[in-house]
């Protein structure tokens, strides 16, 4: 029974939200009490609907229509139009600017919608222990179809035609490298699945592990039929026991089934899986160290060529792949080449998953089109930044990307452009930063990272870290020079350079793009020995300010180093030989007089 | 365990599980079920939705409703964590964010007994590729 006749959502999202949302939902609640109407009609605010681009958005149910562009005013005809006489209110209705067919229906809006999931199509929907549940959503379908019906070479050219690429960062063509996996003739090859995300703030295999683990179980076994393997190995990281366990379980039902083990559907092909664990270091997720480090020797990656494909684990041809493209694969069979290339933009297609974290809003993960703008993926799902500051930057990439800015929001998110913009796709982590955020630290962060992670084999990357990293500090601490600035970038080119895996040569990126876009600010500590975010403890100095100042004497109680003195009534004063900057003062202050300088 | 050795034993599979799922879901009062995902992935645990789930298995047998509940993985809504999805026979599946142990609760009372909506409605803001 529902207690209501009607139900009305309001958008609530912050694309709506800034278009007066809130108005429209008191609007309506006001018409309806006019009307005596509350106990029969339900006004309620939700999250956002993902079509911001025609918001604000009101939906009426059970009737299933989604009025966009509302405005406070419309709130009237709404209720007396549709609520009280149920006639559809035509000019609120969206019309499809190519088709002129007014659309207002759920399943009929779902094409306007930002995010599009291919990747993460069963997350959250199907048990990711029951292969009952993935099979009636279709998993193994695509395995089936290949082995009865396609030739090693007809799925490669489909998978080639997709135009699929490598979604672990650099973006290599995936079906390119089956094909090469396939040439290399060996009396036995492997698949691996790369499950080492090891970005700061990236966790997207994680979670199609842990909501869809079929989907890579059977994109392995499809490319195992491809390349001519039939040993596939998982190598995930220990620190994600959850991911491991649900993994283990699906292999288990897989093989019960006979989707994995011997003559899988009847076709005379053999394949099975194994896990493989990772002690969590960052450099194994580089192909030739992960495979060093799955043959128990240390995870230290090698030159390349030989690539994995000619000479792999084991010496054998090895084709390794990461989970969130093994994740596209079995659309890519059932709905052919053509559909997922109509998909993204010109060199990047499909989807790509983002895993938002930083001073964001709705932290989490986003599946859109490639293509999709730094502004709607940030502004729009993301719902902008928290309480309402300033954004300044986002990092793409983790400690390999960089930073891009305000000029960089409306490029078209894909491989080539990011690239272009002084960043890098990586594995899909997306760091928001907002005004408060230093990036002369920021960049210090990330080499704190890759100094702690680098494997220390080749000496641009170990020593050449190390010595940036001192430099930055040097700088933070506010003893740097304009030179500094200028070794800096030459260093950072150098090990950009010269380094032997992708992890030093990446490392120096978040220093080339600070550098790049926020030149003022490492002028500013240099210079001016001023840190104007505020961040960098060494350059800050507290100050009171006298007209603000009552004399309450509140600051000098709670200073634990007593550096505040002044007598009841008077300006204080803080001797900054003996602050320690702890900021307990401008926390107690209640007259704004506490100020950093 | 039954193997699957063709398409035709995937399909009937397939058919098989959705058939089941129509007959032993939890049936409301006139014997059409409710559905209750719980997103159960690290982000969802870590925020508390073991103990939701655990909460509304408990609570729906002690109230009577005879609904299922299952465990998934996160959805990507990581701020809005723990998260629920409730599907009422016959209409659109709702998703309900920030779900402590009181608008659980509430949930259970006003909306899967009388489908009356609550706080926190996240609405599918995204399309899925149909399989």
């Amino acid at each position: 029974m529902v207690k209501y006749k009607k139900q009305i959502l309001v958008c609530g999202g912050a694309g709506c939200n800034s278009k007066q949302s809130e108005e429209i939902l008191d609007n309506l609640k006001l018409e309806l009490e006019a009307l005596a109407l509350e106990n029969d009609v339900q006004v309620i605010k939700t999250g956002c609907f993902g079509l911001c681009k025609l918001g604000p958005v009101v939906k009426i149910m059970p009737d299933d229509i989604i009025y966009v562009k509302v405005t406070p005013d419309d709130a009237t005809e709404i209720i007396s139009e549709h609520i009280v006489k149920g006639r559809k209110i035509e000019r609120l209705i969206h019309k499809d600017p190519l088709t002129q067919r007014q659309v207002s229906s759920s399943p009929e809006m779902a094409s306007y919608k930002k995010q599009l999931r291919i990747v993460l199509r069963n997350c959250g929907i199907i048990d990711p222990e029951s292969i009952e549940e993935a099979i009636a959503r279709d998993a193994y379908l695509a395995l089936g179809k290949v082995l009865k019906e396609m030739k090693p070479m007809e799925v490669i050219k489909t998978i080639q035609d997709s135009g699929l690429r490598g979604r672990g960062g650099a973006g290599f063509p995936t079906g390119l490298k089956w094909k090469l996996a396939y040439e290399n003739k060996a009396d036995e090859k492997y698949v691996v699945c790369n499950a080492d995300e090891g970005d700061p703030g990236a966790f997207m295999d994680r979670s199609v592990l842990e909501g869809d683990p079929h989907s890579v179980l059977e994109a392995m076994a499809i490319c195992g039929y491809c390349i001519g393997s039939s040993k596939g190995l998982i190598y995930i990281r220990a620190e994600y026991p959850m991911a491991v366990a649900r993994l283990i379980t699906a292999i288990k039902q897989a093989r019960d089934f006979g989707l994995l083990g011997n003559d899988i559907f009847g076709s005379g092909f053999n394949f099975d899986i194994e896990i493989k664990y990772g002690a969590g270091a960052f450099v194994c997720g580089e192909e030739t160290a992960l495979i060093h480090s799955m043959e128990g020797l240390r995870g230290e990656p090698t030159v390349k060529p030989p690539f994995p494909v000619e000479s792999g684990f084991r010496g054998k041809p090895t084709n390794v792949n990461n989970v969130e493209t093994f994740a596209c694969i079995s659309p890519i069979i059932l709905k052919g080449a053509s559909w997922f290339s109509s998909i993204g933009t010109e060199k990047s297609k499909g989807t790509k998953v983002f895993a938002l974290a930083g001073k964001i809003n709705n932290v989490g993960l986003v599946e859109v089109p490639m293509g999709t703008t730094l502004r709607e993926v940030i502004f729009e799902i993301g719902g902008g930044i928290q309480y309402g500051k300033k954004f300044k930057a986002v990092q793409t990439g983790g400690p390999s990307g960089g930073c891009l800015t305000e000029k960089h929001l409306d490029t078209p998110i894909d491989f080539d452009n990011l690239i272009a913009a002084g960043s890098f796709m990586g594995s899909g982590g997306m760091i928001v930063m907002d005004e408060d955020d230093c990036m002369v630290s920021v960049s210090k962060y990330f080499l704190d990272f890759t100094v702690e992670e680098s494997c220390g084999k080749c000496a641009p990357c170990r020593i050449g870290n190390k010595r940036l990293h001192e430099l930055l500090d040097h700088i933070c601490k506010g003893n740097g020079t304009l030179e500094d600035l200028k070794r800096l970038k030459n260093m950072s080119l150098v090990i950009k350079d010269t380094s032997l895996c992708g992890l030093g040569q990446g490392s120096p990126n978040p220093v080339l793009s600070t550098l790049d876009n926020f030149m003022d600010e490492y002028i500013a500590h240099v210079v001016d020995k001023k840190c104007p975010a505020g961040k960098c403890h060494d350059l800050m100095q507290y100050f009171i300010v006298a007209e603000n100042c009552v004399g309450c004497t509140a600051c000098a109680r709670v200073c634990p180093v007593n550096a505040i003195t002044g007598e009841r009534k008077e300006p204080h004063l803080i001797n900054p030989s003996i602050c320690i900057k702890c900021g307990a003062c401008m926390e107690k202050c209640k007259f704004d007089a506490i100020i950093i300088k | 365990m039954k193997q699957i050795k063709s398409l035709a034993d995937l399909n009937k599979s397939k058919e098989e599980y959705l058939a089941k799922s129509k007959e032993t879901g939890g049936k409301n009062a006139s014997g059409e079920k409710i559905r209750i995902r719980v997103h159960m992935g690290t982000s969802g645990i870590a925020s508390g939705a073991r103990a939701i789930y655990e909460f509304l298995t408990i609570e729906l047998e002690k109230r009577n409703i005879n609904a299922s509940v299952i465990k998934t993985g996160d959805m990507g809504y990581c701020f809005a964590e723990p998260t629920i999805e409730v599907t009422r026979p016959g209409e659109e599946p709702v998703i309900f964010g920030n779900v402590d142990k009181l608008r659980a609760d509430e949930i259970i009372e006003k909306f899967i007994k009388n489908g009356e909506y609550v706080e926190g409605i996240l609405p599918i803001n995204y399309q899925i590729i149909n399989s």
